[in-house]
């Protein structure tokens, strides 16, 4: 393998808005297959999988979510013309913090059972660091600015869920840069 | 004409996915949603209230050609202006 050529200072930045499932080694696959195709020296790749939790914080009126029964499921909707666009500004922004060599998210929108996978955030660095950091910071500012919104679906009954104070709070850690 | 777009929570609690308002001026976002509240008559409500008083809400985000933006900025003719609840994704 060729050593890194400076034609690809920009890394690799791939977001997806879907129904489907998706599989994780598959999507490692196609990260690490396109990295090769750039001669990049990849050494690193954090990932970080988001599924649907059986109970969800975040309801308020607690006492209609327990009468509700059982949750089943999460109903995600998103702003189509604005989703992709403000996860590959995050992660431009989080390129520019660590220099990382590629980078794949995906996130699902619809009905999605628990259990079942919400969210994939795959970065590749040369070295560990920078994959971690920049894995975390895109899930951070993603949860906090991406226009996504879950409802809980239970078996009798569905409530909109709140967003968390701690999300917010979790972008403490990343200041003095803000998105 | 402005297309205002909806989302979530505010989505449902308006009963509207989209609205469009014809603007012969420049006017700022809160202006906007001043003269939607002043103007509303009521006939395509499904309470009693003003429905556009949801929209003033400080908890409702908004933005303009999908870039959030303060309630102070601009909006003119051919301007996409979502409001949304905070969000929960990932």
């Amino acid at each position: 393998m060729k050593p890194a050529t400076p034609a690809h200072s920009t890394p690799l930045i791939n977001v997806l808005i879907q129904s489907a499932t998706f599989d994780v080694a598959a999507q490692t696959q196609l990260l690490e297959s396109a990295l090769d195709d750039r001669r990049v020296n990849r050494g690193a790749l954090a990932s970080f999988t988001g599924s649907v939790r059986a109970s969800e914080t975040g309801l308020s009126g607690s006492d209609d979510a327990t009468s509700y029964g059982e949750l089943l499921a999460l109903d995600i909707e998103h702003y189509p013309a604005m989703t992709k666009s403000t996860i590959e500004a995050i992660a431009l922004a989080a390129s520019q913090r660590w220099s990382f060599l590629g980078c794949r998210v995906i996130h699902r929108v619809g009905r999605l059972a628990v259990g079942e996978p919400i969210v994939l955030v795959l970065v590749a660095s040369s070295h560990r660091k920078e994959a971690f950091a920049a894995c975390e910071y895109i899930l951070d500012y993603l949860k906090t600015a991406a226009p996504f919104w879950k409802k809980a679906i239970f078996e009798h009954g569905e409530q909109w869920v709140d967003a968390k104070a701690t999300d917010t709070d979790a972008l403490d850690k990343w200041s003095p840069t803000a998105l | 004409m402005i297309k205002l777009v909806f989302f979530a929570r505010l989505r449902e609690q308006l009963g509207l996915r989209e609205h469009r308002v014809a603007l012969s001026e420049k006017l700022t976002i809160q202006a906007l949603v001043e003269h939607l509240i002043a103007s509303d008559d009521g006939s395509n409500s499904s309470n009693t209230n003003c429905q556009w008083l949801l929209l003033a809400s400080d908890e409702i985000v908004v933005a303009k050609n999908q870039q959030v933006v303060a309630r102070d900025v601009l909006v003119e003719d051919g301007d996409e202006l979502a409001f949304f609840p905070p969000v929960t994704g990932g």
